[in-house]
């Protein structure tokens, strides 16, 4: 399972020509590939992190009222909105990439940072809400009264008790828009039209189109654009598991 | 631009507007919509303006020079027929069923498999059971570039390994349109089994232990009580699985790009990549919207099952 990751670090270690087989194991490290990555690449890595973390910005400003909303109001049609809020989820993203296009040239929003964030966003809000409503649904209610008996109104209850309570859904939630976001390509590839804002996704996939022979900086490319995962995996292993499991049931 | 100012006001006006206070109930239901509109606006406008548009858009007429003047006049159902009397469309149906049935009994299985494995007590079995989740994680274009390298049909290292072992090191996996398909859905199966094996080895911690050594006692083998104690009792979240498998295969767009844009020969075109196709790169958003209506179609099938297998398990 993992050796492809492997031979990825182990490619992007090894100079090479692209013509000759590559070792198994690299002799002598050779950093010139992930040197010649970040010279060519580093420009996307660093807007593929403004992209991803201005998404998670937006999603969860979005989504943790609503999963709040959601959880806790009775309000008419609030069930509709949670089914269809399951239901976005499964709108194919090239299918909103055609239709978004033509609103965004209308719009000026084609190769802006801003557009790209809220295409990103889009991927994580139909989950976040999802995630972090059941999570809510679970403080108990003679906390959120007792906050409305000591005089906190509704915004106060939300931002000082109920999103303190709900920090791992949050994370959680947070963790994944970020991966969505920062490993979107589809809406990088159809809403810029010019090199402005380019994530590290586009650029790898263009670069492979024009440095076929040089795989040894395509590798490094490949590996400083996956560093972000295998980072979150190590450091908020428990986050991204409830996640995984969190998105499949309700 | 339109989303943040048109609903961060609305917000604002709700909860610390100057509502007169003989109306509490009222100022209150407000605050509370308050909380949800920011999302049920950028949910219409991300989600139910492009399902609309698409529908308006296929009986559009978009070709590069119509699409930058504007002008877009309708023309009945030319689009449609133009896509449906095109064989591509036949090809890359054919292709989305192969690459979605190939990838997910691919993907199930050996997720399975190896959800199953993983309920065996064994070091570093906790540690091992994450680091499987990297190949997922990954982003997809990633993934393809990767194995696009792997499976490079001269310098690639599957091919010098089956030469090392005598099994002809000379496939092209991604190259002819005969093995295309399969390496793409190859690959696929492998992004796909951490996913399996997460939920699988959820569903199967929920089998009560008394049932495994009920069935013990009763002299059951191992494949007899797996298949009639843990298969049946799995079935829900077996359902989940392989509608969100199906959900996110059918749709894939990166991996194929990455891995062969779509060739050789169109042999790994499916619906998605027309869809783009179509789109963004002969610039016939009609009939780009066609494609992904019929796309929409499938998935509204699939996300109708989803729901019925949700409910089903929640009561």
């Amino acid at each position: 399972m993992l050796f492809p990751l492997y031979w990825m670090v182990n490619t992007a270690l090894q100079p090479e020509s692209g013509l000759l087989d590559v070792a198994p194991v690299p002799h002598a490290v050779d950093l010139s590939g992930f040197a010649d990555a970040l010279a060519e690449q580093g420009g996307h890595l660093l807007t593929s992190l403004a992209v991803a973390l201005g998404a998670v910005v937006i999603c969860l400003a979005v989504a943790a009222p609503a999963a709040y909303g959601l959880a806790r109001f009775r309000l008419p049609g609030a069930r509709s909105i949670v089914f269809a809020t399951l239901i976005t989820q499964m709108v194919p993203g090239i299918v909103i990439a055609n239709a978004l296009y033509s609103a965004y040239v209308e719009l000026g929003l084609v190769n802006s940072y801003f557009g790209l964030m809220l295409a990103d966003a889009s991927l994580g809000i139909p989950f976040a809400i999802v995630l972090m409503r059941s999570f809510m649904l679970a403080v108990p209610q003679e906390v959120i009264e007792a906050a409305e008996v000591d005089g906190a109104g509704t915004v106060r209850t939300f931002v000082q008790v109920v999103l303190p309570m709900s920090r791992n859904s949050l994370i959680t939630a947070g963790l994944f828009s970020f991966l969505y976001a920062w490993s979107d390509f589809m809406f990088a590839l159809t809403l810029n039209t010019t090199d402005d804002v380019k994530p590290v996704t586009l650029g790898i996939y263009q670069y492979i189109g024009a440095h076929v022979g040089d795989w040894g900086s395509v590798m490094a490319a490949a590996v400083l654009s996956a560093v972000p995962a295998a980072v979150l995996l190590v450091l908020a292993q428990k986050y991204i598991a409830a996640g995984i499991t969190g998105g499949s049931v309700k | 631009m339109t989303t943040v100012s048109t609903t961060v006001p609305a917000a604002h006006r709700t909860t610390a507007g100057g509502r007169p206070p003989s109306r509490p109930a009222r100022r209150r239901r407000l605050s509370q919509w308050g909380f949800i509109a920011p999302a049920v606006v950028f949910m219409l406008l991300f989600f139910g303006y492009p399902l609309v548009r698409n529908v308006v858009m296929s009986f559009q007429d978009f070709s590069p020079s119509t699409f930058f003047d504007g002008r877009s006049p309708f023309n009945g159902t030319d689009n449609w027929s133009k896509v449906f009397h095109d064989d591509l469309f036949g090809k890359a149906l054919w292709h989305t069923v192969v690459f979605t049935v190939g990838s997910l009994v691919g993907q199930f299985g050996i997720g399975l498999a190896l959800a199953v494995f993983f309920t065996k007590r064994f070091p570093l079995n906790g540690f091992l059971r994450s680091l499987i989740l990297l190949p997922w994680l990954v982003p997809m274009v990633v993934s393809g570039v990767v194995w696009r390298r792997i499976l490079d049909q001269d310098t690639g290292v599957l091919n010098s390994f089956a030469d090392t072992l005598g099994l002809g090191g000379n496939t092209p996996w991604l190259t002819s349109p005969g093995t295309a398909l399969f390496s793409v859905i190859l690959v696929n199966v492998w992004i796909g089994i951490p996913f399996n094996m997460v939920i699988l080895y959820g569903g199967l911690q929920e089998v009560p232990r008394e049932l495994y050594e009920a069935a013990a006692l009763d002299g059951a083998s191992a494949w007899r009580t797996f298949r009639s104690v843990t298969l049946p009792l799995l079935r829900p979240v077996i359902t989940v699985v392989l509608v969100l498998g199906f959900m996110s295969t059918v749709k894939i767009l990166d991996l194929i790009l990455a891995l062969t844009d779509g060739g050789p020969a169109d042999s790994t075109q499916t619906l998605g990549t027309l869809t783009y196709q179509n789109s963004f790169v002969q610039l016939d958003f009609g009939a780009g919207a066609v494609v992904g209506n019929v796309l929409i179609l499938i998935s509204a099938v699939f996300a109708v099952l989803y729901l019925r297998a949700n409910r089903s398990e929640g009561k």
